[in-house]
């Protein structure tokens, strides 16, 4: 495309690819740009300036800056996607790009984001971050050194073409600097960079600060060295006839360059009294007139800047308004460090006191500005209407407001005008508010200091954090050796925890509910199995182990006799019930203890905790097996008859291989740890076998039982299983506040040991209160009601006013095959105490249904089924 | 030929640790490395715990005579963990590794010999560095489809790296 349909490109210059043009569209119109333009640089390219509108007032708003400072220019991206809430002057243009002002929010997609986000660790001696001069010159310096250097630059291309031996990282933002000299930055917007740095350096450079004046938000105002930057990188002038208000030298750069692009300079207005005469004289000779001592008090326009308000009571026409107050370097990341700041009261700028072990900054960012900074001037005038922080429509009168209420702090007031709090986070008026703060409150701005930098220094999406942890990736999904079997059989699958397991085995034709009951009966009645590998398993090891065991377990456990079994519970410091399972004596001095399925990790950790700082001097190890075995139930009456006839070298009779012992044993040809223990109340074995075994002895257990109908059982009927023997399952019927004496487990707890875990909280008061919540079983009057799990249980048929008062709540509930009917556990106040009494329970429609209470057992009480 | 493996847990500073390192015929390895005998690969896993890799079937027993009454304990753990092998030119395994890896895998911080435990993406492993290009994984199984999954995503730019079950 020619400069013709893109009025205010020069027609060289500026590093962009001419050859190609690229068509986007932005609040409806069509306009075109090239490969290496930002959104902004297109549309200024094209004479727009109004992109945008202000949230609270509604103002016309334009483009300030050319980078992520900018404190204006919000737009939402529709297409290719769309993203809201983007700076137009940071979005690479692309063929095809729609886009549209916004006023405050935009709107997130609704259709799932096509795009890719991953993320990448990177290692290196020197992180350079900002491709500027100085970093440049800090990237080739330790480069030379032979050190791994990495140099991150938020623009698409460095101004030097080659870096050699430097790994060079455009288009990338370093977002948030972390402990250790960990830096994440983002790439684009879909790859974030975690870079691990011995040495770092800032060279993040400076970014220009406006001055306030009345009407200081108009389309067309914008930072003097944002305008030369889109001269110099794209070739583009901001208008035809320009202001510039200045407080310091480096503004005159843009006056002579964009004079030098033919741009009619209308007037220099200083803000000193005395301007360098070389400076004068240059503008003198393009004939510029620099006009010393004035300032800007306001501006005149709508949809874009007409004229220009001076002090001297004139007015100029003009149709840009560039403006210089100075420079703020960009200390952010080293202030997320921990470095500390001071105010450099030449600059009117913080800059760092002093570099950190391994962090220091480079150029501006330390302070180093090449040009007499001039004048430190935050306002022009008395006048309270201008801008402060332009997103936020936050104004010195609101400033002021924050001040008058007594504020003096900068904290406060950030939070109470919320300058500093939109996209920007304050970048361009942090330090102005911090200024006219000071003035308000006549205190040294030096003593008052900025508000808090905190991550992420531009704004990251939360895609890009998430990464590839999403869909099949979002987290993982576990199984067990035996996973193959059960998808093959037809099983549904359950969550617990990361571990997928199977739910309950559907033949054709059977919802849930038949299927239950079914494996329920075959388990009752004859022998089933279930795939338990989940199970955690914990070697424990050494001449004290059967000490430390007796600290963590509440019953005792060193007197558990080789070749037997115990069941244990765990308590936390509170003697609340942190987890159960069984113990196995292997040998003399080795033991292996099972958790829940979801509770191996942290079980494992917390065993660990307490080895390692609490008690080092016990001689122990623990290791985790859990995945070394996989452990297979096998329950029912007929399970010995199916044992013995894979295991024909194991006499299986009760007296030689009697309930709570395990043996060795040679099962389907495979050496084996067999546990005559049960969660059914039925005769039931679990053997173990090493993992890459698991099949060939499962796949035997069902041939060897099917003229038994051996049926594979899921989780679901385990817990109506467990639940008709009133065994609770620590996490479902227990929930952190649940005592083993509330269970009804007093006798799991020693009277004899000297201490073990959570001992001395049973005879706090509050766990000895007779109205505790107390595990009880409850049959519904209507044996066809299932009581929703969770459901709330009170003493009358009809709900009364509130308060209501609750007596307890359901924890587990199902239909039994061998009751007949529906039943639940419960925990209830004092529920040990109310065997027999009528309770109600409030059903998902929210009627009431009573509820005899009853102890937790609820078949076979006698226990007379578990020897077969 | 199954690798069988075992945990090895003792303080390498104690006295029985001369006669375990004869019976393995190599050093214990220091931190983040391994070491190597004709009978045995020694992984170090934390400072008092090693994972011996071995083919031997009678290894295992010799130590524990070795260990005798002494505290240390040689507990089988074959099936805990499970081998993924990843090969490819060039810088792509370190590549392919570095999108969900923290640890720095140039050669020169992590030459052919390095062993550390760590997280790939969200599954932790034990991770040996077996030369420029090569780099295996151990991994519990019920990780291991996550991983090989994962893995074979984070391929998507890599074409050449190959991914290999080991057990």
């Amino acid at each position: 495309m020619t400069s013709a349909s893109a009025p205010f490109r020069l027609p060289t210059g500026g590093r962009i690819d001419r050859d190609r043009a690229l068509a986007f569209t932005f609040n409806g119109t069509e306009y075109t740009g090239h490969p290496g333009d930002t959104l902004a640089s297109a549309l200024l390219a094209n004479g727009v300036h109004h992109v945008a509108t202000s949230i609270t007032y509604g103002r016309p708003r334009g483009i300030v800056t050319a980078g992520v400072e900018e404190p204006s220019a919000l737009v939402q991206l529709e297409a290719p996607f769309p993203e809201p809430m983007l700076t137009a002057t940071t979005i690479e243009l692309y063929d095809g790009l729609v886009a549209r002002g916004l006023r405050g929010q935009g709107r997130l997609a609704s259709e799932p984001d096509p795009a890719r986000y991953d993320s990448m660790h990177a290692h290196c001696d020197v992180l350079v971050v900002g491709g500027g001069p100085a970093g440049i010159a800090e990237a080739r310096a330790a480069s030379r050194d032979g050190a791994r250097v990495i140099l991150v630059d938020d623009q698409p291309q460095l101004a030097v073409d080659d870096l050699p031996g430097v790994r060079v990282l455009t288009s990338t933002t370093a977002f948030g600097c972390y402990d250790d000299n960990l830096v994440l930055a983002l790439e684009g917007r879909q790859r974030v960079w975690r870079i691990r740095a011995k040495e770092i350096v800032l060279a993040t450079g400076a970014y220009e600060r406006p001055v306030v004046f009345a009407d200081n938000d108009r389309p067309g105002i914008m930072l003097a060295g944002a305008a030369r930057t889109y001269l110099q990188r794209y070739a583009v002038v901001p208008g035809r006839r320009v202001v510039v208000f200045t407080t310091n030298d480096s503004a005159y750069a843009s006056v002579l360059e964009l004079a030098s692009a033919g741009v009619e300079i209308a007037a220099v207005l200083d803000s000193r009294d005395q301007v360098p005469e070389a400076l004068v004289a240059q503008c003198r000779e393009r004939g510029i007139d620099v006009l010393p001592g004035h300032l800007v008090t306001g501006t005149s326009g709508d949809t874009r800047i007409t004229g220009v308000h001076v002090s001297s009571g004139t007015e100029i026409p003009c149709d840009t308004l560039l403006v210089s107050g100075g420079w703020n370097p960009v200390v952010h990341l080293f202030s997320q460090a921990g470095g500390k700041l001071r105010y450099d009261s030449r600059l009117g700028a913080f800059v760092p006191a002093a570099p950190l072990p391994t962090i220091r900054t480079a150029g501006a960012a330390n302070g180093e500005i090449d040009h007499d900074p001039g004048q430190v001037l935050w306002r022009t005038s008395a006048d309270t209407t201008g801008f402060v922080d332009l997103q936020r429509d936050a104004t010195v009168a609101d400033v002021l407001r924050a001040t008058g209420a007594g504020l003096t702090s900068v904290e406060h007031v950030k939070r109470y005008t919320t300058i500093g709090t939109a996209h920007d986070q304050g970048k361009t008026s942090g330090v102005i508010a911090s200024g006219i703060v000071a003035e308000a409150l006549g205190v040294d701005i030096a003593d008052l200091g900025t508000t808090t930098f905190r991550p992420p220094f531009t704004p990251v999406a939360f895609a890009a954090l998430a990464g590839r942890n999403r869909g099949a990736l979002f987290d993982p999904v576990r199984v067990t050796a035996l996973h193959p079997w059960h998808v093959a059989h037809g099983a549904l699958f359950e969550n617990v925890g990361q571990w997928h397991r199977p739910w309950y085995y559907p033949q054709p034709g059977e919802d849930m509910e038949t299927a239950v009951l079914r494996e329920c009966r075959a388990a009752r009645k004859s022998v089933a199995l279930m795939d338990g590998s989940t199970l955690g398993k914990i070697d424990v090891r050494g001449p004290d182990a059967g000490v430390f065991l007796d600290r963590v377990y509440t019953n005792l456990i060193s007197t558990l006799k080789v070749g037997s079994v115990r069941y244990g519970v765990m308590c936390g410091v509170d003697g609340m019930i942190l987890d159960d399972g069984t113990v196995m004596r292997v040998a003399e001095h080795e033991y292996v203890l099972t958790t829940t399925t979801g509770n191996a990790a942290k079980i494992l950790e917390w065993l660990e905790e307490w080895l390692q700082t609490e008690w080092p001097e016990l001689r122990v190890h623990l290791t985790s097996v859990t995945e070394h075995w996989v452990t297979i139930p096998l329950v029912g009456p007929k399970s010995r008859d199916v044992l013995g006839i894979v295991a024909p070298d194991l006499d299986v009779s009760n007296d030689a291989f009697p309930f709570m012992t395990w043996r060795e044993a040679t099962v389907a040809g495979i050496p084996a740890r067999v546990c005559r223990i049960s969660f059914s109340g039925e005769l039931a074995y679990e053997i173990n076998v090493v993992g890459r075994h698991g099949l060939t002895v499962w796949e035997a257990l069902i041939e060897a039982g099917a003229p038994h109908g051996i049926t594979p059982y899921g989780t679901e009927t385990m817990h109506v299983l467990r639940a008709e023997k009133g065994y609770p399952i620590i996490g479902q019927d227990t929930d952190g506040t649940v005592t083993p004496q509330d269970l009804g487990m007093s006798w799991v707890v020693s009277k004899k040991k000297p201490d073990f875990i959570g001992k001395r909280s049973f005879s706090r008061a509050e766990n000895t209160r007779p109205d505790r919540k107390q595990l009880v079983g409850l049959l519904p009057v209507d044996e066809h009601v299932l009581l929703p799990e969770g459901a709330q249980l009170i003493t009358t048929p009809r709900l009364p006013a509130p308060p209501v008062p609750m007596h307890g709540h359901v924890t587990s509930s199902y239909r039994s095959a061998a009751l007949g009917r529906t039943f639940a556990l419960a925990l209830v106040r004092s529920g040990h105490s109310r065997h027999g009494e009528t309770l109600y329970a409030t059903l998902d429609d929210g009627t009431l249904t009573p509820v005899t209470v009853t102890e937790s057992v609820l078949f076979d009480k006698e226990g007379a089924r578990r020897d077969g | 030929m199954t690798v069988d493996q075992y945990s090895l847990r003792l303080d390498p500073t104690a006295p029985i640790a001369a006669a375990i390192q004869q019976v393995l015929g190599c050093p214990l390895p220091a931190p983040c490395t391994e070491t190597s005998s004709a009978a045995a690969n020694v992984l170090w896993l934390g400072p008092d715990e090693f994972l011996v890799l071995t083919t031997s079937a009678v290894l295992p027993q010799q130590l524990r005579d070795a260990i005798g009454d002494e505290f240390a304990s040689v507990i089988d753990v074959s099936a805990q963990r499970t081998t993924l092998l990843l090969d490819g030119p060039g810088t792509q395994v370190r590549d392919v590794l570095a999108q969900g890896c923290a640890i720095d895998l140039d050669p020169h911080v992590s030459p052919p010999g390095t062993c550390v435990q760590t997280l790939i993406a969200q599954a932790g492993v034990v991770l040996r560095v077996l030369g420029p290009t090569s780099i295996s994984l151990l991994v519990r199984p019920s990780f291991a489809p996550y991983l090989a999954d994962w893995l074979a995503d984070a391929c998507s730019e890599f074409h050449d790296v190959r991914i290999r079950s080991a057990s």
